[in-house]
């Protein structure tokens, strides 16, 4: 059913063997958020990649997993680790009656739908203070002070997640998630139920996103509800994961993953630190202040970029990647 | 059945009975209302007021899917094929419906395409596809539902007098294969070589019925595609 290709098994083998061979912090960090990342992605792709529900909240299922997580440690005095295992089906909980209600809605309306569920979870979080502490947020303590641990189970959650978009886009299920993408009305005149069939492809997105908040929970070992309910940081990075990588391919997501993650750091660090570097050196006081929007337009930008994927390279980089060979004259020319 | 929408009323008491095995012709001129009435039995549009009998069942207020699911296909005049999908696999969504199995909608799914004429495409993405094959894509994704009642809308459109002649062929090796078809059209040639039975309307109500020759020489028929000019 799976046939492991080889190239599939070398990366696999670079990223389990990553942890070993770099030992620094830093890098481990953000290859935990790349494989975090391949999660989310791979969930934003199965039901707006594969089954054309765009949806621009999936930051409420990580934020409802992260928060099952936290609540485990915070409420009950049980290990957040149980919020791995049921982060998933706390999502799914919040999918189901959302995807009853609000799939009737079809294109841009159930796209702003999804963005109401963040909003509206966002702003619950945020002054429901007697269950979730409201904006002070959760910590816990985390079980591991090496990031090697976590690592793993990021890695292991990436993996899961992309065997399972490989099973499903072979199986009734993924013909049944495209059909509906390229044309409800004849999807439903062939025997489609695509009511129930949409509800299924938002659970897989919600279980795999919860999952995924809840492994954020236990990692950074404190949430609160603008970061982990953030429509920017969290709802549009997973589109801009999902499109930049590939929207409707495997492995496009994983692609989206690195690349994005890469680039939030560029934002985060003023290109990593080499505009500070180059304020300094210029000695020009408006190169701060370049310097500090820099850092903080990331919101903006990725806006833009939204944008501008979709007009350059709609099928993200592993879709559109003999064209953008081509640009780079590097493919072959067809004499 | 009646369909109104908001205040045109596009079906006015429509009424029809089609016998198992025959090929029943529904026609009119554009805008009458045909392409409606076929919304209403596959429920894509619910009934104003009316009902739909299919074998028996009262299918009025069921779903479009379940409506497919108790057999009854339908092909669209505008074709909606699932663009960036390959023909056959076009046709394998279609087949998952009587067939658990990845392997055994595509067995499935090859017959409906040899049936069809179109095993040549099979690997073609269906946005590639010329207009007459797109309309056989149409009626193959149809039959791989194993319906007992086909509706086919306007398949002969856009068709060249050889495609045509395609068409007609496989409209009857469909009903040889003991499906029941309903089929509009208003290119008499099609219409009057294969129905058994002809239901004529005009401005969504019934205006004649009974044997291709008949309805013909009806003078109401004669009027709604003719126009008035014919007794000035």
């Amino acid at each position: 059913m799976i046939k492991p290709r080889l190239n599939h098994l070398i990366v696999l083998l670079l990223l389990i063997l990553f942890p070993l061979v770099v030992k620094d912090a830093y890098y481990r960090h953000l290859m935990i958020l790349v494989l975090m990342w391949v999660t989310i992605g791979s969930g934003w792709n199965i039901i707006a990649g594969y089954t054309g529900q765009v949806s621009f909240g999936d930051a409420c299922f990580f934020g409802v997993g992260a928060y099952t997580a936290g609540l485990f440690a915070h409420k009950l005095g049980l290990s957040a680790w149980w919020g791995l295992a049921l982060g998933g089906f706390t999502a799914l909980a919040i999918a189901f009656p959302f995807g009853w209600i609000c799939f009737r809605l079809r294109g841009a309306y159930f796209a702003l739908a999804t963005l109401a569920l963040n909003e509206v979870f966002r702003h619950m979080a945020t002054i429901w203070e007697s269950l979730t502490e409201g904006m002070v947020g959760i910590l816990i303590l985390q079980t591991f002070v090496s990031k090697v641990p976590y690592y793993y189970i990021a890695l292991a959650l990436a993996v899961a997640s992309l065997l399972t978009i490989e099973l499903v886009v072979h199986s009734r299920l993924g013909y049944y998630f495209v059909s509906i993408r390229e044309d409800q009305d004849a999807a439903e005149s062939i025997g489609i139920n695509t009511h129930y069939y949409k509800m299924v492809s938002l659970s897989f997105a919600a279980f795999l996103t919860g999952m995924a908040g809840s492994l954020y929970m236990n990692y950074m070992g404190f949430i609160d509800p603008e970061v982990v309910f953030s429509l920017h940081d969290i709802s549009i990075m997973a589109i801009l994961v999902g499109i930049v990588g590939g929207v409707g391919t495997i492995y496009g997501p994983a692609v989206g993953a690195f690349v994005m993650v890469a680039v939030q750091e560029v934002f985060r660090t003023a290109g990593f630190g080499a505009l500070r570097a180059l304020t300094r050196a210029s000695g020009w006081s408006f190169m701060e202040l370049v310097t500090k929007y820099v850092s903080e337009s990331h919101v903006f930008t990725f806006g833009v970029l939204v944008v501008v994927v979709i007009l350059v390279m709609p099928n993200g980089l592993v879709g559109d990647w003999p064209k953008i060979k081509r640009a780079f004259g590097l493919g072959r020319s067809r004499g | 059945m009646s369909k109104n929408f908001g205040g045109l009323r596009a079906v006015d008491n429509v009424s029809f009975e089609v016998q198992s095995g025959e090929i029943f012709g529904l026609i009119g001129p554009n805008g009458s209302g045909k392409t409606t009435i076929f919304n209403l039995i596959n429920h894509y549009y619910p009934v104003s007021s009316g009902r739909i009998f299919f074998g028996g069942k009262d299918i009025t207020r069921r779903k479009t899917h379940q409506i497919c699911s108790l057999g009854i296909g339908r092909t669209f005049q505008v074709v909606k094929p699932l663009k960036r999908m390959t023909v056959l696999d076009n046709v394998i969504a279609s087949a998952f419906l009587r067939h658990r199995s990845v392997s055994l909608a595509r067995g499935a799914a090859e017959e409906v395409l040899d049936f069809c004429g179109l095993t040549s495409y099979r690997t073609y993405l269906a946005r590639s596809l010329p207009i007459a094959s797109r309309k056989r894509l149409e009626i193959a994704r149809a039959l791989a539902t194993q319906p007992k009642l086909l509706l086919l809308d306007e398949t002969a459109a856009g068709l060249n007098p050889s495609e045509l002649d395609e068409a007609i062929g496989l409209i009857k090796q469909i009903r040889e294969s003991g499906i029941t078809v309903i089929i509009v059209e208003h290119i008499m040639k099609v219409i009057m070589t294969i129905s058994d039975r002809i239901h004529a309307i005009n401005h969504g109500q019934t205006i004649a019925e009974g044997s291709p020759g008949e309805v013909a020489r009806d003078k109401k028929v004669i009027e709604a595609y003719l126009g008035e000019e014919s007794h000035a």
